[in-house]
């Protein structure tokens, strides 16, 4: 097996919230064109770890974007520009606008450095979401949640992401549109988008990712390839049993 | 009281209701964008009309090095900012903006013939000196505490609008000027008697909010800014900077200032206050559309116009307070009908 080039990896990244701290010395690594999970209980600081990740929280430790450390006065639309793109749980869509100009809107930084190439982008997200191209004139706030969702992911892509990092993309969602939405992150793969997944849904989250954490309090408790992890004992006990969250 | 008076009130009411409609557009737009209520916004309206009148009267105006000031002041804040953030080869691009460009414009300004220029590129040139001053304000005063409360913002607001007041006294003196029409003369037609100068407000005015519309809607700039002031956390992450958001929206609120102060410095008298209460009329429109819905704003500030020009037909003498007691009712009614959000989101 050929190892790819890591595109994200975090060395001792700490996060507090005042005295509190919600994540402790996390060590993750994402390679180019892999879907790594991150797991665990609500409150584990799944979350926080995206927001740090993002800039949109201090934090100490080293984020090594591209193989380039990010200062601590990384900015959100520094990386965005850079192809790190957010999805985040809430998908914070602009519901008093269409469909087609959130789309637009998610090329936003593209267009502020010259890139006009976004009506393919949109094209491309079209055919990934062809739901979306019905809904095209629709105003966000009237679409029913997997629609969201759906919207809240093309959004992403059309800022050509090359790492996304989806927040909880499951939550409140059918079970089939779950399975629509996650057979659409495995596709993301084949476009080279690497993904970092954050999911309470661990079953489905380890049968898409190649490589899966699991954090619990702040830490990360367990780390493997995510077909073993799903088939660890503490694992299934967890995350998957039938007690588990579904 | 007949036909013919009506008909004059009407006009004039018109008139300065398009004026405080374009107030009251600026006012939504940087209090939905920014959450900033933009009480100096009236100062942009005498810097324009009174910079205008340095201009035609062949003088420098004084605003051009409070630009060149307030650029200095900017250039300083980010490139405190680039070397903190480790971006120190932005600092050429900052300083040509904020420094060369304002220094470039005061050296024209120096050795142009201003009195003799046609009206046209003395507007422009009014616009130059201005509408830079809109994202310098809020770099300096609001960029630092954009993420404060609503109440901090309104205060930072109070202050900028009384340092503006007193620097615009400063730099043109108690003395009002009245620039000259831009075309001369009235048009009849049949009974009724217009003023070219009301028909150009007017008419000027219309584009104006045509334009902004157009930009809103079809620029993805101005979708970026509806994007922010609709989701600012969503608008983030999609890479639209709130400092960028700001600066434009503000920009955009200098020119709307200036260009009124431009519109109506032949039809009214202006001092380096008249944009005060200019734009507190404006405001008061602003706050019938509940600072949020851009049509309801400018008609009411419409409304605002025709109950003065009346007000001040029929008791001249209580003009203001019948203008401003009309806000109470108001209230009332948006307290009523309003359900609050707030509570809801917790």
């Amino acid at each position: 097996m050929t190892t790819k080039p890591i595109i994200l990896e975090t060395t001792d990244l700490c996060v507090s919230y005042g005295r509190v701290e919600a994540l402790h010395k996390i060590n993750v690594r994402i390679r180019e064109g892999e879907i790594v999970t991150v797991i665990g209980p609500n409150g584990a600081g799944k979350t926080t770890l995206l927001s740090s990740l993002m800039g949109l929280l201090p934090s100490r430790g080293k984020v090594a974007y591209q193989g380039e450390t990010l200062g601590a006065g990384r900015t959100v639309e520094a990386l965005v520009s850079r192809g790190l793109v957010l999805v985040p749980e809430k998908r914070e869509l602009f519901g008093e606008m269409s469909v087609e100009d959130n789309l637009l809107l998610g090329a936003f930084a593209r267009y502020r450095r010259g890139d006009r190439a976004y009506r393919e982008t949109m094209d491309e997200v079209y055919g990934i979401f062809p739901r979306l191209r019905e809904r095209r004139t629709q105003l966000a706030g009237t679409l029913s949640g997997g629609e969201r969702q759906m919207l809240a992911m093309g959004r992403a892509l059309m800022a050509k992401p090359k790492l996304l990092m989806l927040d909880e993309p499951s939550l409140g969602l059918a079970p089939l549109i779950i399975r629509e939405i996650f057979r659409i992150v495995a596709h993301l793969r084949e476009l080279g988008v690497s993904v970092l997944l954050v999911e309470q849904n661990a079953r489905a989250a380890l049968q898409v990712a190649d490589y899966g954490y699991v954090l619990e309090t702040g830490e990360v408790a367990l780390e493997n390839d995510s077909k073993v992890l799903a088939d660890d004992p503490r694992v299934i006990e967890s995350y998957l049993g039938l007690g588990g969250k579904h | 009281m007949d036909f013919q008076i009506h008909l004059l009130l009407i006009q004039d009411g018109v008139t300065n209701g398009a004026i405080y409609a374009l107030l009251s557009l600026a006012l939504v737009l940087v209090f939905a964008v920014t959450r900033v209520i933009f009480i100096p916004q009236g100062e942009f309206v005498a810097y324009g009309a009174l910079t205008l009148a340095a201009i035609q009267a062949g003088k420098a105006p004084p605003t051009v090095w409070f630009l060149v000031a307030l650029g200095a002041a900017a250039a300083g804040a980010d490139i405190w900012q680039a070397v903190r953030e480790s971006r120190g080869s932005r600092i050429p691009a900052i300083l040509g903006i904020n420094l060369g460009l304002p220094l470039a414009l005061a050296g024209i300004l120096q050795v142009a013939p201003l009195a003799t220029l046609p009206l046209v590129v003395q507007v422009i040139l009014t616009l130059l000196v201005v509408v830079p001053l809109g994202p310098m304000i809020y770099r300096l005063a609001y960029q630092p505490v954009a993420e404060a409360t609503v109440l901090l913002l309104l205060i930072v607001s109070v202050a900028v609008h009384l340092a503006l007041l007193g620097l615009g006294l400063f730099f043109f003196g108690a003395e009002g000027t009245r620039t000259p029409s831009f075309t001369d003369g009235s048009l009849s037609i049949g009974p009724a008697t217009f003023q070219y100068q009301s028909l150009w407000i007017i008419g000027i005015t219309v584009l104006l909010i045509v334009g902004l519309f157009a930009f809103f809607e079809r620029t993805l700039y101005g979708k970026a800014l509806r994007a922010t002031a609709i989701n600012r956390t969503g608008a983030k992450l999609m890479g639209i900077s709130t400092d960028m958001a700001g600066k434009l929206s503000f920009a955009l609120a200098a020119l709307v200032g200036a260009f009124s102060g431009v519109l109506v410095s032949p039809v009214t008298t202006i001092y380096y206050d008249t944009g005060f209460l200019m734009g507190l009329k404006g405001f008061v429109g602003a706050i019938i559309g509940g600072l949020a819905s851009y049509p309801i704003a400018s008609l009411g500030a419409v409304m605002v116009g025709l109950l003065e020009s009346y007000s001040s037909f029929w008791a001249s003498a209580y003009k203001e307070v019948i203008v401003f007691t009309l806000i109470i009712p108001v209230l009332v009614w948006r307290s009523l009908t309003t359900h609050h959000v707030e509570e809801e989101e917790h």
